[in-house]
């Protein structure tokens, strides 16, 4: 008696959304199986990986970054690097400098430093905000009317400002947007209805349903990601059917077993090391649990999960 | 296929005595049924009945003891495919590749990760012994048999594994051995020494009819190398006979899982990472790698608590005085919920901001700080009790507590509950902690 598979095929699939243009455009999404359950179905298009830099560049003070992006002094010069880097799809920008609780750079110069990323680099590109309400639906508003043509993904709109961004950026100037909602799978669908009802298409956003890194809380990552694929699939909940993009490097790369030295820490070995081990831990469990894009640092965390993506189509 | 509970009470006596502690058959059937009791609870059915029965309502995943004292360990009884539809029962184990050539090496590497997280003991719990030749092997056996770590003899070999096994067999190591081809001489080795048996093949088929073969001998002792020949394969093998037990209700495949990440991505330290963590998450049971630095462990064995976790049971740390960043007894305290995931959050951004500090926890029942303030178990009286009870004022002569921003509210009933006190609160989020203690230092 052979053994007898029963594929979990759905007639229901994730939805398509396309960012950047021309031949090097990539598009989100698309499974109608359980993550990269290639034994159920043929997997449509591979989980995409977006590669990191800041509006100040990237950490210098860790080797293998120091080392990848030597001889970059400009802004456009880490985002060509950044792009080249291989395994990357895409390259997210993000303005961690625009923080009124930081260094609050005007928006004028985050504009600027957004414009000469996109046009250093033949990738899509993704924009990442400051976390601040007020300051990231003008930054949105002003880099989407400045990069016009792009279709840039704009990350991410929240309860609190999802209007404002929905409004310039897919409304006003044909960008994409990622709607962002804390780790449950209610907030994310509410928001994702919220968008709907603005008359937005389901081809114009995504959704980033939270991100925790490895040992931290991600139990709740975990069950959400699970959750909200099931409901897309197997209840064909239109609402929860938003290609899922993860933002892993900013969790990975702040917690403790990345962040301190390892001169306090001299049994855990290299900081470098632990913060790759830990992004890569994260990256390849969000992919799990169906993440369609992860953002990511590192060229070693780059190189190692987009060889893992495409070992598994 | 499970049965319905009137299937079972047509195999009951029908007579309602209540031995069994239910009212009528009717209602003990109904619990068979559920799986909240066994059928051997009714003194009166047949054998015959209770045979046929034991079959059909038999969990859908067989649960096995592997390893000895210490190093014992239950695999598999997983009863769902995602841990938020009930919980995942046994957590996976970690296993480190070793040879005869590398053990003098490797022992000491893998005695290096040892450490405490959230009560757990996070080690490297097992070791894959790589066959050679007979010879090294037995040599290989005595080098790392009562170093408390669980066997996996990863040996084809007949003749070898049975001669490993008079070496090992009290530990309780697991025999990784049996293929399509041996099978049955593997079974009976595995019989004789009282050991877990690991089968392998080269496509779920074989493996399918193999396991199959193996039953029919009389052994249920199982468990499944699922690895295969690829990345790929790995994680179809793991996904699809996993599947096949919990939701096709397919016990031929109902059985543990090995997964050997080292095979499919050798010399590969940070591939095996990424696949280490899919199959914590995507059930395996046993992880085989071919290192575990603390590089690794952090995130691996992190990720494998929480996935463990029962959804139902919050995470909690144990109560007592954390100092950090070389905080002394004049430094200013800062408290906060024993619930786990905010105490790795503020603790995370309260040693990134360098300054240091006494961090108090209190027993809040493991939950958040909103939650736990509703439900009373975060109050003025018990972080006032709690100062108390672990003697504070005299282990610390620093004033100044900082209280988490969600729980502003307690500030004037602590000041007054604990006299001589600053009060001191923190900002709503813990990312605003960084700037707070820096500025407040």
């Amino acid at each position: 008696m052979a053994f007898k598979r029963s594929p979990q095929t759905f007639s229901a699939s994730i939805n398509e959304v396309v960012i950047g243009t021309g031949e090097k455009a990539v598009t989100l999404g698309g499974a109608n199986t359980f993550p990269l359950y290639t034994f159920d179905g043929e997997a449509k298009n591979k989980v995409a990986i977006g590669v990191e830099i800041t509006d100040a560049g990237v950490d210098m003070t860790i080797p293998g970054m120091a080392e990848y992006y030597a001889g970059c002094e400009t802004i456009g010069q880490f985002a060509k690097k950044a792009s080249e880097m291989p395994g990357a799809d895409f390259v997210v920008l993000t303005l961690e400098g625009a923080d009124p609780n930081g260094e609050n750079k005007p928006v004028e110069d985050c504009v600027a430093i957004a414009k000469e990323v996109a046009d250093s680099i033949d990738c899509p590109l993704a924009v990442v905000g400051c976390k601040n309400i007020e300051k990231d639906t003008q930054l949105f508003e002003k880099i989407a009317e400045a990069l016009t043509g792009k279709n840039v993904l704009f990350v991410s709109a929240r309860e609190e400002d999802y209007k404002g961004i929905v409004a310039a950026a897919i409304m006003a100037y044909k960008q994409k947007v990622s709607a962002e909602s804390a780790v449950d799978i209610n907030l994310a669908k509410q928001l994702n209805v919220l968008i709907s009802q603005m008359g937005i298409q389901p081809e114009n956003y995504v959704m980033n349903v939270g991100s925790a890194a490895a040992g931290y809380g991600y139990e709740y990552v975990a069950s959400t990601l699970d959750r909200v694929r099931a409901a897309a699939l197997e209840q064909n909940d239109a609402m929860l059917q938003m290609p899922i993009i993860t933002p892993v490097a900013s969790e990975a790369w702040a917690v403790k077993e990345a962040v301190v030295s390892e001169e306090d820490f001299p049994e855990w070995g290299p900081r470098e090391e632990r913060g790759i081990e830990m992004e890569v831990s994260t990256a390849a469990s969000v992919i799990a649990g169906g993440a369609d894009a992860v953002i990511l640092r590192h060229p070693k965390s780059v190189d190692t999960i987009s060889r893992l993506v495409a070992a598994l189509m | 296929m499970a049965l319905k509970g009137i299937d079972i009470f047509k195999l009951t006596p029908k007579t309602n005595c209540k031995e069994c502690g239910n009212p009528t058959c009717m209602a003990f059937a109904m619990k068979v049924a559920q799986g909240a009791v066994s059928i051997e609870q009714c003194p009166h059915m047949s054998d015959e009945a209770k045979a046929q029965l034991s079959e059909a309502t038999a969990p859908p995943m067989k649960s096995v003891k592997v390893g000895a004292g210490d190093c014992e360990h239950s695999l598999g009884g997983e009863t769902v495919l995602f841990r938020h539809d009930k919980t995942f029962v046994s957590r996976n184990l970690f296993a480190v590749n070793v040879c005869e050539g590398c053990v003098d090496g490797m022992l000491p590497e893998i005695a290096k990760v040892d450490y405490e997280r959230i009560g757990e003991r996070m080690y490297v719990e097992a070791l894959n012994l790589k066959y050679t030749d007979k010879e090294s092997y037995l040599g290989l056996i005595g080098k790392t048999k009562g170093q408390g770590r669980l066997l996996i003899l990863d040996v084809k070999d007949a003749d070898a594994a049975k001669a490993a096994l008079d070496l090992c067999k009290d530990e309780k190591p697991i025999l990784n051995g049996a293929t399509p081809e041996n099978y049955t001489e593997m079974v009976g080795i595995a019989k004789d020494a009282g050991v877990v048996l690991g089968v392998s093949a080269p496509d779920l088929d074989s493996l399918y009819d193999t396991v199959a073969a193996i039953e029919g001998l009389g052994y249920k002792e199982l468990i499944l190398d699922v690895t295969g020949g690829s990345i790929k394969e790995a994680y179809a093998n793991a996904i699809q006979v996993r599947r096949a037990a919990l939701k096709n209700q397919d016990r031929t495949f109902g059985y543990p899982s090995i997964v050997n990440v080292a095979k499919v991505a050798p010399n590969d330290v940070a591939m095996q990472t990424a696949l280490a963590s899919m199959f914590v998450i995507k059930y395996g049971s046993i992880i085989i790698m071919d290192s575990m630095t603390y590089a690794q462990a952090l995130p691996l064995y992190g990720l494998r608590q929480n996935i463990y976790t029962d959804p139902q049971k919050p995470m909690k740390v144990e109560p007592g005085i954390y100092p950090l960043n070389g905080a002394d007894e004049n430094s200013v305290c800062v408290t906060t919920v024993d619930f786990a995931l905010t105490y790795f959050v503020v603790s995370g951004e309260l040693e990134r901001s360098g300054v240091p500090c006494n961090f108090l926890i209190s027993d809040a029942g493991g939950y958040s700080v909103l939650t736990a303030w509703a439900a009373g178990k975060f109050s003025a009286g018990t972080i006032s009790k709690f100062i108390k009870e672990y003697d504070i004022e005299n282990k610390i002569k620093n004033r100044t507590l900082i209280i988490p921003g969600k729980a502003a509210v307690l500030k004037g009933e602590l000041q007054e509950k604990l006299p001589g006190w600053t009060i001191v609160v923190a900002p709503n989020d813990a990312t605003g902690l960084v700037k707070f203690m820096k500025d407040f230092k």
